[in-house]
């Protein structure tokens, strides 16, 4: 499958700890082998903390593209948090930009701490339906749950990402780099966690 | 750590800029690599440590970045390939030495040194975002600077041949967007290291004369320059007379390639990429100033390419045709904060009197009315667990107590969460790693001068053993009633939990030698009570005792080891934690959610009660020590 826009950029984005920069590199990886260039920017250091974390992919046929995305340029995001979904929308959205989002939401520390409100989880989805073309919906969190691991939720949401069609990203690809970056006996619930993601992606 | 040894010469991977540097080095056949943590550098050496013993290397964290540089230059002395990183902080603690190094060369024995500095324009994870590009002109040493991850591998290849031909240390300048971008790099073959480590000693290598040292040093730089006017790393791309011309380095290579693409000017815009930037290559860069008459310098921070942009175009004004050169100067370019495609492709319309707008101004109004109200920002605090958040409700109990107007100065690590937007702000001043023993060595020695107000700095263990030792020594030496706080949590941690002297084991993972802090601070002649950050009752009182004492500098440390890390190594919780609701008064009390705040801290407002979120909850505890009404509960896992 060709890339629909070269380059094609694609934003990955939740909080800190929630493995995203794990999944960045198993996307990004898995498409290098197809035969695209692949650029991933991401800061990171204090980011294991709690804050707002996103990545950056560009996929180009044509050249190395730099990390940074211009703003109001993303055709995709893969958002595993609703409010930091938004946020890329609030940055890097388009009319004609594609969402996959986990709906489960994780509380900033200042919500915890009742300074601000955390908004509404039906405010927050009719945001992200009203500034995406396309948006899917998955509750991450809670098929993660059942399968005992909210660790799997970074796994969860590449295979929805896969299930959406959206991406030039096969299955087997993106099994092979987890072969590649997990160890074996952690395989069965993160080859679990994939095939649930793919199948439980919801327009 | 990505294993970047594994794969074939020829075969492309997906490299971290950091990783691409560190297999640049390998391919070199680097020997001797030496480093102090700090972001956006420390995977050069952090990945280099992962592969030291497979290809028979040597690969250490030194005490600090100007020990880094004495020991691998002593590689390089010894006709050995060294290799140091650091981030932009870390360049000004090297500098002293640094300074010397070139005006005695690396020595006559085949050696070569590469520095890497590795600077955070932007500040995303610095207190500045100094430019260090400046020092190549005061060491004089000669200036490379990569755009991706392919060209920072070749690059630092090719430097360590270029240091060993020039017998000088060659300066490596990364940046976060690429040290901290991963990239497909084709890689080359390794080099194992064959050669030995020889030193010969009817040798001499000292700065005097300085000044005729200074002059030779001098010649070298214009042979440098030489090399550079010519270098295949310095390209160009665009029509034969382009109506504007991009100057650019770094990412302001990518950047402007966009911006041309973005705004579809390929037909009359070029870009002029610079790699090696100083010796600057002037008679290169004046061959494409005669191309045109209006030039764009796209950099990040500071003016250095423009200055000598100006310099070029005077020197050749002779044959370039009187410019307008846009940049920083003429406010085309921002001098603060990296550099984005969005602000060069801005800058471009500008000169060129375009129209550019990201996106139609209905999906912007659709951003401000529906996006912008709910969008909230994502605060930064300690995580679950952490002990640095008992220490500092410690810390701001004991100085109510003691009711005089006491002076805290912070540090750098994973205790200046503490002055971020949630943080609990007990910290006055925050500077540099050491300087909150430092300064605090400066506030102790007011008394006689009027002041009424005990100073307490803050350190962590790496920040000890890196910077706070002189200040300390100052401190007993010159009679400083300081208390300095030593907040040990057993890793360097901000940087991703590098070992250091008092963790017991190296970079490779062997044992070491533990240096005790509480004994260096006795040997040194300081007053020394060690504690848990746990024990807020007890912390809180020793606080209190020797805030009092006004006989010299006194240190607390307080031990407990980093969260990630004892969960990394144990993988298991110590307690199941539960709020007992019979006790919970919900919001009329609040002070675990609002003022501890502890992530796994809920407060439930329809049941008015707190409960522990289990998915957050490391099972430390500490927060039944903290409620007032003694509601919350823990429970020894066995």
């Amino acid at each position: 499958m060709a890339i629909s826009c070269d380059p094609l950029n694609v934003v990955i984005c939740g909080v800190g700890g929630q493995g995203n920069i794990l999944i960045s590199g198993l996307i990004g990886n898995a498409l290098m082998k197809t035969g695209y260039h692949v650029t991933i920017g991401e800061t990171f250091g204090a980011s294991q903390r709690g804050g707002a974390v996103f990545s950056t992919l560009r996929i180009s046929t044509k050249r190395r593209y730099g990390p940074l995305i211009p703003q109001g340029k993303a055709h995709l995001i893969l958002g595993l948090e609703p409010l930091e979904t938004l946020r890329m929308l609030q940055q890097y959205g388009n009319p004609g930009v594609v969402c996959v989002a986990n709906t489960h939401p994780i509380l900033t520390i200042g919500a915890l701490s009742e300074k601000e409100e955390y908004p509404d989880s039906s405010e927050l989805k009719k945001a992200i339906v009203k500034l995406s073309r396309l948006a899917w919906f998955v509750d991450a969190t809670g098929i993660a749950s059942k399968l005992g691991a909210t660790i799997v939720v970074n796994i969860i949401m590449v295979g929805a990402l896969i299930g959406s069609d959206q991406i030039a990203l096969k299955k087997e690809d993106v099994e092979n780099e987890m072969w590649n970056t997990f160890p074996h006996g952690k395989m069965k619930l993160n080859l679990r966690a994939l095939e649930m993601g793919i199948n439980n992606i919801k327009l | 750590m990505r294993d970047i040894v594994g794969q074939r010469a020829g075969t492309s991977a997906l490299l971290l800029g950091n990783e691409a540097i560190a297999r640049g080095a390998l391919e070199a056949g680097v020997d001797f690599c030496a480093a102090y943590p700090g972001t956006p550098s420390s995977e050069i050496i952090g990945t280099l440590a992962t592969v030291a013993k497979n290809i028979g290397i040597h690969v250490e964290w030194s005490v600090n970045e100007k020990v880094a540089v004495e020991v691998a230059a002593s590689a390089a002395f010894s006709g050995l390939r060294g290799l140091v990183a650091m981030k932009n902080a870390g360049a000004s603690v090297a500098m002293d030495f640094l300074t010397h190094l070139n005006l005695t060369g690396i020595g006559d024995e085949g050696g070569a040194l590469l520095v890497v500095v590795c600077d955070d324009p932007q500040a995303h994870s610095s207190d500045d975002e100094a430019d260090t590009r400046w020092i190549t002109k005061i060491a004089s040493a000669p200036l490379l600077e990569p755009t991706d991850a392919q060209e920072a591998k070749d690059l630092t290849r090719w430097a360590f041949d270029l240091s060993e031909k020039l017998k000088c240390w060659c300066f490596l300048r990364s940046y976060t967007r690429l040290s901290h971008a991963h990239g497909d790099v084709k890689l080359g073959k390794i080099l194992r290291p064959e050669k030995k480590a020889v030193f010969n000693t009817s040798k001499h290598y000292i700065p005097f004369p300085t000044t005729s040292k200074h002059a030779i040093l001098h010649e070298k730089m214009l042979k440098v320059q030489e090399v550079f006017e010519s270098s295949p790393f310095n390209s160009y791309t665009g029509p034969e007379q382009p109506e504007v011309l991009i100057i650019c380095s770094g990412s302001g290579w990518t950047c402007s390639l966009e911006a041309v693409e973005t705004l579809d000017l390929s037909e009359s815009v070029g870009v002029l990429r610079l790699v090696t930037l100083w010796p600057f290559p002037s008679k290169f860069v004046a061959k494409y100033l005669k191309l045109t008459t209006r030039v764009l310098v796209a950099e990040e921070v500071d003016p250095f390419i423009e200055a000598h942009v100006r310099e070029t175009a005077t020197s050749y004004s002779n044959t370039v045709l009187p410019l307008e050169i846009y940049g920083k100067d003429s406010g085309h370019m921002n001098p603060v904060g990296e550099i984005t495609p969005d602000r060069i492709i801005y800058a471009l319309a500008e000169i060129l009197k375009l129209q550019y707008q990201s996106r139609e101004t209905s999906y912007e109004q659709a951003v401000q009315d529906t996006a912008k109200p709910l969008v909230i920002n994502r605060g930064m605090l300690w995580c679950p667990g952490c002990p640095h958040r008992a220490s500092f409700l410690s810390l701001k109990k004991a100085i109510k107590r003691d009711g005089r107007k006491v002076v805290v100065i912070g540090d750098i690590g994973c205790y200046t969460l503490d002055v971020f937007p949630y943080g609990p702000h007990q910290s006055n001043i925050v500077h540099c790693m050491g300087s909150g023993a430092g300064s605090a060595c400066g506030f102790g020695q007011l008394a006689p001068l009027g002041s009424g107000q005990p100073p307490i700095g803050i350190c962590g263990d790496s920040t000890f053993f890196h910077a706070s030792i002189p200040a300390l020594i100052n401190a007993v030496y010159n009679k400083s009633s300081m208390t300095l706080l030593v907040l040990d949590n057993g890793a360097t941690g901000m940087t991703g939990f590098q070992p250091h002297p008092g963790t017991g084991r190296t970079a490779t993972q062997d044992p070491a030698p533990v240096v005790s802090i509480e004994n260096l601070c006795r040997a040194i002649g300081c007053r020394v009570e060690v504690g848990d950050p746990f024990d807020i009752k007890g912390t809180t009182a020793t606080l209190c005792k020797l805030l009092k004492d006004e006989n010299g500098p006194k240190v607390l440390i307080l031990r407990r080891k980093c969260e990630l890390v004892r969960m990394k190594e144990e993988r298991t919780r110590p307690y199941r934690v539960w709020v007992d609701p019979e006790k919970c008064v919900g919001e009329k009390c609040g002070f675990c959610y609002r003022e501890f705040q502890c992530p796994a801290l809920f407060h439930d407002k329809e049941t008015d009660k707190v409960q522990i979120l289990e998915e957050v909850c490391p099972g430390c505890g500490v927060c039944v020590d903290i409620c007032p009404y003694k509601a919350i509960v823990k429970e020894d896992i066995k």
